[in-house]
């Protein structure tokens, strides 16, 4: 009983130690976020004489963070809305009819999870370069292309088990299909949109690639984006590089910290099934 | 009977139509493409093979493939193993479990391409600081050769990955009866052997879902690539997804861009759909 405890001990130390390596690039980056540019050429171990908020000052200022933060918050609570809106309406006439056409679309969105970005980007930004579809709408449409498979994959698996009788005795009530849909079904498929929403949020609020050939004008710019530029101005100046970043990822960690067990849950669940 | 169809059909329109104009047409226009001397702009006419015998002799993009597959295997492995270690000692029952579980997974949460400026600095200053005192030379210019700089690409990636891999990793191992576990410690068994004879089968699932995902995700990677080493230096730690992207908008070289694109779908698809096939046959085994 007494080795089990000391291994036990063993153990909770190590999660430690490990658990402080995992945590020092954020703590290198916050510590050193606070110090002067001599300070910084110094040496990068040390905690600063003076803790100084220029740089955040600076920071803020130059990543313009309050419009890039609404930026980033317009375009991912949109195009998660889109998402979730069509996805699972799409899902819902898939499972309901059946039948060998619902059969091939079905297929149709899970085979498109298997093509890369990068192979049907440059067709896809010289496409919607020529409908004059490159700005936001565009995006969030091109979220929803991209989006859906996933999407429709994981309500279609649920609905799959939600029995037809309840379809059947709603529209012996006189329900239309709509209705059937907005005010049973839907209800019944929260969990499922939790999931959704927190898989599509993670990947759209951090996505760079996509909004950097889609909305690459000023004003617009996402977080991604913005850092991307800030980061680039100000190599040689990590001092302010790196209150950037912190300001950057502030919001990710506060979120975190709140939604930490369904956010796991929910990664966990998109990614097994 | 029209009727009974319309709601069908609405219902399917939105997604349906984002699917085709997104990701459908622009594989078949690039499919297309990749067989002419498209620009952008001018009409294309047909080239035939001509990109795709060219790609294959082009040092940039053959170097690019065996950058891009030697940090996949290398990846993949760290990946899992250190994946696999977190969710075993987590699973232990702990006062910390769920803090540790917290923070190995908070790397996911933050986009690729600021976790690469993250760790940019680490490798940069951090290192540089660590060497001087601890007065090792190595540890300068972690970002400026070819071979370090393919390390801090895998350090990244295992720091950041091996979290997500672990929840996975989780939800299998919790799913294996406790009842088992105590019934084979009655027989004797000692930890290894419970792991190994009990648990270990019947997280097998868990490992080919961890293996796929990782695989298609290192060899998908840019964000990360783009942030943290640039693809430098001269382009040695440069993968795949990024010599596309140069290829296309920086040498304006569309066509070619996309017949080396269609050659990195079929890669990937041709991963995944290993992974499908797996998947079936294990099933029917079970």
């Amino acid at each position: 009983m007494k080795r089990k405890k000391r291994g036990k001990l063993i153990l909770e130390i190590l999660g430690v130690i490990l658990a402080l390596i995992w945590l020092s690039p954020f703590y290198l980056m916050i510590v050193n976020s606070f110090k002067t540019k001599r300070e910084m050429f110094e040496d990068t171990l040390k905690l600063p004489d003076v803790f100084t908020f220029d740089n955040y000052v600076v920071a803020f200022e130059r990543l313009d963070f309050l419009k890039t933060f609404f930026n980033s918050l317009l375009i991912t609570v949109l195009a998660v809305a889109v998402i979730i809106v069509f996805s699972s309406m799409a899902a819902y006439a898939l499972s309901r009819r059946g039948g060998k056409t619902s059969g091939i679309i079905f297929m149709l969105f899970v085979a498109a999870m298997l093509i890369p970005f990068q192979s049907v980007m440059i067709p896809l930004v010289s496409i919607f370069g020529k409908l004059e579809m490159l700005n936001r709408g565009g995006l969030i449409f091109m979220y929803l292309g991209f989006g859906a498979s996933l999407s429709i994959f994981l309500y279609h698996g649920t609905l799959s088990g939600i029995p037809k009788s309840l379809d059947e005795a709603a529209t012996i009530d006189g329900a239309n299909r709509f209705q059937i849909f907005w005010h049973i079904i839907f209800p019944m498929l929260k969990p499922v949109s939790v999931t959704v929403a927190i898989l599509n949020i993670i990947w759209i609020w951090n996505d760079y690639l996509l909004p950097s050939l889609v909305i690459n004008q000023q004003g617009m710019e996402t977080i991604p984006l913005k850092m991307f530029f800030f980061f680039g101005e100000y190599t040689k100046q990590w001092h302010l590089a790196l209150a950037g970043l912190t300001i950057a990822i502030i919001p990710v960690i506060i979120i975190y910290f709140f939604l930490q067990k369904q956010i796991i849950k929910g990664v966990s669940e998109g990614s097994v099934k | 009977m029209r009727n009974r169809n319309l709601w069908y059909w609405l219902f399917l329109a939105p997604a349906l139509l984002a699917l085709a104009v997104v990701v459908i047409l622009p594989l078949a226009f690039g499919v297309y493409y990749s067989f002419t001397d498209w620009n952008g702009i001018r009409t294309p006419s047909f080239v035939g093979l001509e990109h795709y015998k060219a790609l294959f002799a082009e040092k940039e993009f053959r170097d690019a493939l065996w950058f891009t597959t030697k940090f996949t295997v290398v990846s993949v492995f760290l990946i899992n193993f250190f994946g696999l270690s977190l969710a075993l000692l987590v699973t232990q029952k702990m006062k910390t479990s769920h803090l540790l579980r917290t923070i190995f997974f908070m790397p996911n949460l933050i986009g690729g391409l600021i976790l690469g400026f993250i760790w940019q600095f680490i490798f940069i200053k951090v290192f540089a600081s660590i060497g001087e005192l601890i007065g090792v030379e190595a540890l300068q210019g972690w970002l400026s050769t070819p071979a370090t700089g393919f390390w801090a690409m895998a350090i990244l990636m295992s720091w950041q990955m091996a979290g997500y891999i672990m929840v996975i990793y989780i939800s299998f191992l919790e799913g294996v009866p406790q009842e088992l576990l105590e019934a084979a410690e009655i027989d004797g068994a000692n930890s290894f052997q419970r792991f190994y004879h009990v648990t270990f089968p019947l997280v097998m699932p868990a490992f080919t879902v961890s293996l796929f995902l990782t695989l298609s995700n290192s060899f998908k990677l840019y964000d990360q690539n783009l942030s943290l080493t640039g693809g430098g230096p001269y382009n040695s730690t440069q993968m795949v997804a990024m010599e596309i992207f140069k290829t296309a908008f920086v040498e304006n070289a569309m066509a070619f861009a996309q017949a080396k694109a269609v050659i990195f779908f079929l890669i990937v698809a041709a991963i995944s759909l290993t992974q499908v096939y797996i998947n079936k046959k294990r099933e029917v085994e079970m």
